[in-house]
């Protein structure tokens, strides 16, 4: 293997990104016993699932975000005439092996999480508890792939990107009732990512929605996933019917 | 059947230009403006104009890069941007400014990638490979990163990438752009020889118009976006006006006010001890009798025209003069 120290370098910072996620969490319980009505414990659980979720999309369709700079460069022109699907061409140029011991700290995480909550084990459970970061993973995979396509129409639209992805990310990592008003509203509910973590830890914690959601809201996260999959993959297609190249 | 069918292709590009101070209005730019043309199998199509001139739009258009504004356009039968991945198995594209290859893979690694890429089975893709590396002269940097090829290696490399999957049509946005003498005339017979072939259809873009004369029987000039000539070079240079001419050095200058019926004075150079006459019906023969009754000649050269000079004129021309030789 070419390139340890960058690999040693990168695998670090990786790390150290998960891991602040956590730390940041448990840092706001220094100040105080509850955060939007839920303990430490179960505050975990949420990040933990919100983590396992974007670390999932991370390593598999991360790298769509390399789509600007073909874009701005134009070399998607090369990647639109090979007979391969351009999503799948830019997402297998590498494997992040990378971001790897990122799932790994986030699962650990994850196992913590449930350690430390009194959850009562029951056959729905043990599939929301598989279901949730995947179709989580799917859901954020579609964030991902929707910002990386807003490059067709801007080719600067990195920030504004990030700003869904990661934006999105901090905000799952949180109980929704933290956020108030019309943002809470837009975030979790509107765009979904209250489905993401939120909803699936009250469900697996057997808790009732302190803003009167139904037990089965937990559940959705599939339907959510699948809905941001389609309208993501409407605007890539879009996108790519945009994609002006540059001259040459 | 034609190969390659456009009819009132139309490509446009919204510009954004700012008008004031923070207002900014859009505007709307053809890069190609109605094409209508259509392409015979094994046909060799040299595609030329301007920069600028919508040639590579048109062929990114051709290849399902982009998507056309308005129009028809369909290649080996398919519509290219709806069935992209399809269309891709049947063309070959180099682009001369994007590289089709790996930039960190050693070219034969390439190659195999593309293999599994395009399914070609392993026999095809041998007997092709072992074609282009003989006629290409692969073998010296088989083994080299992409990176590290000079830009003539990796023009031949990415010849050959774009015909490992053997497809019928073969794409070539300036083919020969920033090589030496020796890369080009090496891509140029390697070309010829492929067309002669006849299986395949080439259509090439280029600025140097000696891949036009060496490789194309048929020459397609387009122009903010619309065809302005396609025909034979010869077709070209008889619309245009090519004229011969011939280029006398003398003793003494001609005295003023000498003619010669048929031919034209182009110019007088050298404190008048070289004159050249463009050839318009007159024969160099009767020209070369004048001169010798009045005055001594020291040399002359005949003059073929140049395709290049026709173009200059052509692209210099103004966009109406041009519209209205066409009609």
């Amino acid at each position: 293997m070419s390139y340890r120290a960058s690999f040693v370098v990168e695998t670090i910072t990786n790390i150290g990104g998960t891991a602040l996620d956590v730390l940041s969490v448990i840092v706001i319980f220094q100040a105080t016993k509850f955060v939007g009505g839920f303990t430490l414990r179960e505050a975990i659980l949420m990040v933990s699932l919100s983590s396992c979720a974007f670390v999932l999309a991370d390593f598999t369709v991360g790298n769509i975000d390399r789509l600007s700079t073909y874009v701005r460069a134009g070399t998607l022109d090369a990647v639109l005439v090979r007979p391969l699907g351009a999503m799948a061409q830019l997402l297998l140029m590498d494997l992040p092996v990378r971001k790897m011991l990122r799932l790994v700290l986030a699962i650990v995480t994850l196992a913590i999480g449930l350690h430390v909550n009194h959850v009562v084990w029951t056959l729905p459970r043990a599939l929301l508890v598989v279901g949730a970061p995947v179709f989580g993973a799917v859901f954020f995979g579609a964030i991902f792939v929707f910002s990386a396509s807003l490059a067709f129409w801007w080719v600067d639209s990195g920030q504004i990107g990030n700003a869904f992805t990661y934006g999105g990310r901090d905000f799952t990592a949180y109980p929704v009732t933290v956020y108030g008003g019309w943002f809470r509203s837009l975030f979790a509910y509107g765009l979904g990512f209250g489905f993401v973590a939120y909803q699936p830890a009250l469900a697996l914690l057997g808790r009732a929605d302190p803003l009167g959601l139904p037990a089965w809201a937990g559940f959705v996260s599939p339907l959510v996933a699948l809905v941001a999959a389609g309208a993501a993959a409407i605007v890539w297609r879009a996108g790519i019917r945009q994609y002006r190249s540059t001259g040459s | 059947m034609s190969v390659i069918e456009m009819r009132g292709l139309r490509k446009d590009f919204t510009v954004r230009v700012s008008a004031g101070r923070l207002r900014r209005t859009k505007r709307t730019v053809a890069a190609v403006d109605g094409v209508d043309l259509a392409v015979a199998e094994g046909e060799m199509v040299g595609y030329i104009g301007p920069n600028g001139a919508g040639k590579s739009t048109t062929l990114k258009m051709l290849t399902g890069v982009l998507t056309p504004s308005a129009g028809h356009v369909s290649v080996c039968g398919l519509a290219p941007v709806p069935q992209r991945t399809k269309l891709a198995l049947r063309i070959g594209v180099v682009f001369g400014q994007r590289s089709q290859l790996w930039w960190d893979l050693p070219l034969g690694e390439s190659f195999a990638l593309l293999r599994h890429i395009y399914r070609v089975p392993a026999a095809d893709h041998a007997s092709r490979l072992r074609r282009c590396r003989q006629l290409l002269d692969l073998d010296a940097f088989l083994d080299t990163p992409v990176r590290q090829l000079s830009l003539g290696q990796r023009m031949r490399g990415e010849l050959t990438a774009a015909l490992l999957h053997g497809p019928k049509v073969l794409f070539l946005d300036e083919p020969t752009i920033g090589l030496d003498v020796t890369s080009k005339q090496a891509v140029r017979s390697f070309l010829a020889e492929l067309g002669e072939s006849g299986d395949v259809t080439l259509v090439l873009t280029t600025h140097d118009l000696a891949d036009i004369e060496r490789l194309c029987s048929r020459l397609v000039v387009i122009d903010h976006g619309r065809v302005v000539h396609d025909g034979s070079i010869e077709a070209l240079h008889e619309r245009y006006g090519s004229r011969r001419r011939l280029v006398v050095d003398l003793r003494e200058p001609l005295p003023p006010g000498f003619a010669v019926t048929g031919a034209t004075l182009a110019s007088v150079g050298a404190d008048g001890h070289r004159v050249a006459f463009d050839l318009d019906s007159a024969e160099a023969g009767a020209v070369v009798a004048e001169l010798v009754a009045t005055a001594e000649i020291r040399d002359l050269a005949l003059v073929e025209p140049d395709i290049e000079d026709v173009v200059a004129r052509l692209y210099a021309a103004p966009l109406s003069l041009r519209h209205g030789l066409e009609q």
